[in-house]
């Protein structure tokens, strides 16, 4: 069948990341780009995929390359060449709005505000994702991923993840 | 016979595999640490530490790797090859990232002189037009950051706690302090790779020890009395400890050889 690049990212639309399954790779804003090659190259892809790591130690990224040509083939489509690049590097302000909701929807508190190169996450208000009290405390800079930090909520004494600003 | 370091490659690919060197010993070491940590969810954050810590390498290894590639008649070295094929005398790591880490005290000491280090010369990387050095930097800048607040916070929390927090941050900080010179005393692919910069070790230097001697303050450490730096592991003159290290680190392929999962 006929695909074209449009065709593609809305492919990449239905790929979750593994370790935060309601947000897409592309909500998430690592797809920095997609190209269809004029014809296939000598290794038979047919075009390439950038992808940008969240953090450098991401054990996700493997995964993420092998679902996106799983994608491909249960498609039909060709493989595609899925390239990681550092540079420009990744920071939560490309996550999409739509993913800060479906993140908020899961449990998960979306980054506040824009990143900024030194963190001060004691001093961040972060809303409570369950009762969106502003009344919450960090209990950990680091929590089950990489990418997020512990709190917990003063109000409703939930403990919550919260995705960090990078 | 297989060569794993040469003083003749080019100063930018011996200067990758020092960083990459740090970031694995560093993280090797930490991920002792998994399972033992004081409460979880500091047990997990050094963990995570590490993790950052293993994609840098990973990073490092890879461009080194790639690069290495490209000279003429070497052989064919892979990012695994570098981590797992080297011998003590290949490895350019800072001794003060191999040292044992017997109690939590040398843990967050270990990782902030590491970050608040490293984070100074990634951000000179950052100013200076070094192709995919700079963009690993840039990427791992924003992890040390993360790094350095923790593990600052840390210090300032034992040292400036009670007496006996403040005796063994004190006792950690006398038995790492010597091998802290080592991160501005130049290697010589490291004056290669800055002499357009010639200031480079001066200000780092200065940066870093202001910076130091500031947050040790807080905490209420006395800084041990100046005297000679313990160097070497740039030159692959590693501590006793570093045989332990590759010797866990690298058990599988050295008894499995080229194995892969």
């Amino acid at each position: 069948m006929n695909y074209t690049e449009q065709h593609i990212w809305e492919l990449l639309t239905t790929i979750a990341d593994p370790e935060i399954p309601v947000l897409s790779i592309v909500d998430l804003g690592i797809v920095r780009g997609v190209t269809l090659y004029p014809q296939a190259n000598e290794q038979g892809f047919a075009g390439e995929i950038i992808i940008t790591p969240t953090y450098s130690g991401c054990p996700a990224m493997d995964m993420i390359r092998l679902h996106i040509n799983l994608a491909m083939t249960e498609n039909n489509w060709p493989k595609l060449l899925v390239k990681q690049q550092l540079s420009p590097v990744w920071t939560t302000d490309w996550m999409t709005e739509n993913g800060k909701k479906q993140l908020q929807a899961y449990g998960i508190a979306p980054p506040q505000g824009k990143a900024i190169n030194e963190t001060y996450l004691e001093d961040a208000v972060v809303p409570c994702p369950q009762c969106n009290s502003t009344h919450t405390t960090l209990i950990s800079a680091f929590g089950s991923t990489s990418c997020k930090a512990l709190f917990k909520c003063d109000s409703c004494q939930e403990p919550f993840d919260y995705f960090k600003c990078h | 016979m297989n060569i794993y370091w040469n003083q003749q490659w080019p100063a930018h690919i011996q200067y990758a595999l020092f960083l990459a060197d740090n970031a694995l010993i560093l993280a090797q070491q930490h991920s002792k640490w998994c399972g033992k940590g004081p409460i979880l969810e500091q047990d997990i954050a050094l963990s995570n530490i590490a993790l950052d810590y293993l994609g840098q390498a990973r990073n490092f290894y890879q461009l080194a790797a790639e690069e290495l590639n490209q000279l003429e008649g070497v052989q064919f070295y892979t990012e695994d090859s570098l981590a797992y094929h080297r011998t003590d005398r290949n490895f350019v790591n800072l001794l003060l990232t191999e040292l044992e880490q017997p109690n939590w005290g040398h843990c967050v000491l270990k990782t902030f002189l590491y970050s608040s280090f490293a984070s100074l010369v990634f951000q000179k990387l950052m100013h200076i037009q070094a192709g995919e050095l700079t963009a690993i930097a840039e990427k791992s800048n924003k992890e040390l950051a993360y790094h350095k607040r923790w593990s600052q916070d840390w210090v300032i929390r034992l040292g400036d706690g009670t007496a006996e927090s403040n005796t063994i941050m004190q006792q950690a900080l006398n038995q790492i302090w010597p091998y802290a010179g080592e991160c501005f005393i130049p290697a010589n692919f490291e004056t290669v790779f800055w002499q357009n910069h010639p200031s480079f070790f001066h200000e780092l230097e200065k940066e870093w020890m202001d910076y130091l001697q500031t947050i040790f303050t807080e905490a209420t450490l006395q800084l041990p009395a100046k005297q000679a730096w313990q160097t070497g592991g740039k030159q692959g003159i590693h501590t006793e400890q570093m045989g332990y290290v590759l010797a866990e680190m690298q058990y599988l392929q050295r008894t499995y050889p080229n194995s892969v999962w």
